[in-house]
């Protein structure tokens, strides 16, 4: 079930128009705050009317100004994840969670299985003042799921956490993903969780869509590293988990070879998405020699670009797969780089962050 | 009862009666009136709040006289009530049961605007995207917020209607065992010689009503902030 959306709204001296589909899995609204993200995903959940433009989730259509249709906040069947919770604080967790059954005039159906999933059992007969942050946000991600939507609408969920908290739920909205197979629009200005969890991309600057497509994709495009942040810029290079050494390391298959990362918790054969930052990635003519990095792999240049600064991106070709590099600009001009030069991409293990390594991407069958 | 004489135990129960039903009957109308009042925005809404809050400001004899005007047999809203339902307000408990209430509306009103300003907006919202219609939103998310600052605001309202005095005497006169009030009593005791000792008793009710409502609504509204805190 896809979600069409393309609406102009004007808010003030701000204007919004913004055109893109959302396909299943998980589609990420990123851009800077300020950029319409948030005013974005309101009209597709009703909270905000557009001027003009036209919604539809699958074939049914929520807001088509021409037509005069704008379907209420309350007959959208999708569920909103804020911000902050918002929990309604005179009910317990177990009543928060059934609430939008209740709206239906029935019991929640899989109640206990979103409560393992998100592992939010042991709270059930709290309030929800007695819950940390963390808490509170796989509670209202559970209330949301368990109103059965159509599609789930997530306003930046973890921006209100702390890095402890974020990487505590990331693995939560992974299985989420995975599991339930609702489809997903998230909101978020944080490169770390578009890496993570996007499987689609949107990427909106100043109201406008500046690019979207699938994230692997959008990702490799080194004329986003402006937007995007240049220290943030990374590409996504699936990869396979192949076997554990003893001595902590964690041996993976790409298509341009294998990849040695510091332990993983995953079985042999789970395919993985690996965040390999941009400035972290090393670059030489000829094979090196005598280095500890571990991971050498072969790549051809096929773009490079420069920005205002010092840097210079150079988009390679990996295998079949895309991966950036971020030097300087006296170290290309050094390497002469230029379009189709083959070189030798260096990489250390521990550059990559367990936080960048991205499982259950596959949707639910 | 020994304490009271049954004149006065006569005024005692019809002060409860009237206010228990001008509480009742303008409790629902406040949570609407404050409702729109702290969540709409609409021409004419400062007119609305400067009516509900007339009362508390005009002296209360024109309330009573206001009243008398429009409820009054020969009045337009009392021709009417009469004509098709047979009801009389002019002179009969049911006329100080609606000055009672008039004059407690805006006491009632303060306290459940306050309490609808306390909650948090965007919780309604949320409501809305769970599936919950405008009146479910209200139903279990904003009234189970607001219910103890609407008992609060009843309990003030009530506190208001077994104290009314100016516009009941204007609008309903003082008749005893219709109209005669607590209030209305003491006034009446106090004119006669001998009257004093009989006075002085339903001063010492009313008394106890008054600081009962006010102890009463302030434990109240303090719940209000404990349990949208939520703990």
């Amino acid at each position: 079930m896809s979600l069409l959306v393309d609406i102009r709204l004007a808010l003030g001296a701000f204007a919004l128009d913004v055109q893109f589909e959302a396909p299943d899995g998980v589609t990420v609204l990123f851009g800077r705050s300020g950029a319409g993200k948030t005013s974005v995903i309101r009209a597709v959940a009703g909270l905000v009317r557009p001027d003009a433009g036209r919604i539809a989730v699958g074939d049914r259509v929520l807001f088509d100004a021409g037509k005069g249709v704008n379907v209420p906040v309350h007959h959208r069947h999708l569920g909103y994840v804020f911000q902050e919770g918002r929990l309604f604080p005179h009910l317990t967790v177990r009543a928060n969670l059934a609430y939008g059954a209740r709206m239906r005039g029935a019991a929640p159906d899989n109640l206990q299985q979103i409560v393992d999933l998100l592992g939010i059992g042991a709270l059930l007969d709290r309030r929800p003042g007695a819950l940390s942050g963390g808490e509170a946000q796989r509670v209202a991600i559970g209330r949301a799921l368990l109103s059965n939507p159509d599609m789930l609408l997530m306003d930046e969920p973890l921006a209100s956490l702390d890095a402890a908290r974020k990487a505590e739920i990331l693995p939560y909205l992974e299985r989420l993903r995975a599991e339930t197979g609702v489809p997903i629009l998230y909101v978020s200005h944080n490169m770390a969780e578009v890496a993570r969890l996007a499987s689609h991309l949107v990427v909106l600057d100043d109201g406008r869509v500046l690019r979207t497509g699938p994230a692997t994709q959008v990702l490799s495009d080194p004329a986003l590293a402006p937007v995007i942040g240049v220290r943030d810029t990374g590409a996504l290079i699936p990869a396979q988990v192949v076997a554990h050494a003893e001595d902590g390391v964690t041996e993976l298959r790409c298509s341009g070879g294998p990849l040695y990362l510091p332990q993983i918790d995953a079985a042999p054969g789970t395919e993985l998405r690996v965040r390999v930052l941009a400035q972290e990635v090393i670059l030489a003519r000829e094979r090196p020699e005598g280095l500890s990095a571990l991971n050498i792999l072969p790549v051809e240049v096929l773009a490079l670009r420069q920005g205002g600064g010092p840097g210079v991106m150079v988009q390679l070709r990996l295998g079949q797969d895309v991966l950036l590099a971020r030097v300087t600009r006296r170290s290309a001009q050094a390497l002469e780089l230029s379009e189709g030069a083959q070189l030798w991409a260096v990489l250390k293990s521990l550059a990559v962050a367990h936080g960048d390594i991205a499982q259950g991407l596959a949707p639910a069958p | 009862m020994e304490f009271l004489e049954p004149q006065e135990w006569q005024a005692v129960a019809l002060s409860l009666k009237v206010a228990f039903w001008a509480t009742l009957l303008s409790l629902p109308v406040a949570v609407w009136v404050a409702h729109i009042l702290a969540r709409k925005e609409f021409p004419g809404r400062q007119l609305l709040n400067g009516l509900v809050h007339l009362p508390l400001v005009l002296p209360p004899v024109v309330t009573g006289y206001l009243l008398l005007l429009g409820f009054g047999r020969q009045g337009p809203l009392g021709g009417v009530l009469y004509d098709w339902f047979g009801i009389t307000l002019a002179f009969r408990w049911t006329g100080a049961a609606l000055a009672a209430a008039i004059m407690g509306f805006p006491l009632m009103v303060r306290a459940i605007r306050l309490a609808i300003e306390a909650v948090d907006p965007r919780l309604e919202e949320a409501a809305a995207t769970l599936g919950a219609s405008r009146f479910k939103v209200f139903a279990t998310v904003t009234l189970p917020l607001i219910l103890p600052g609407v008992i609060a605001g009843a309990v003030l309202g009530f506190a208001k209607a077994m104290g009314e005095f100016g516009a009941t005497i204007t609008f309903v006169s003082n008749i005893p065992g219709e109209t005669r009030t607590v209030p209305s009593a003491i006034y009446a005791f106090l004119q006669v010689p001998g009257g004093e000792a009989s006075a002085m008793r339903l001063v010492i009710i009313a008394l106890i009503v008054a600081m009962g409502a006010l102890i009463l609504s302030e434990w109240l509204a303090r719940r209000v902030a404990r349990r949208i805190a939520g703990t």
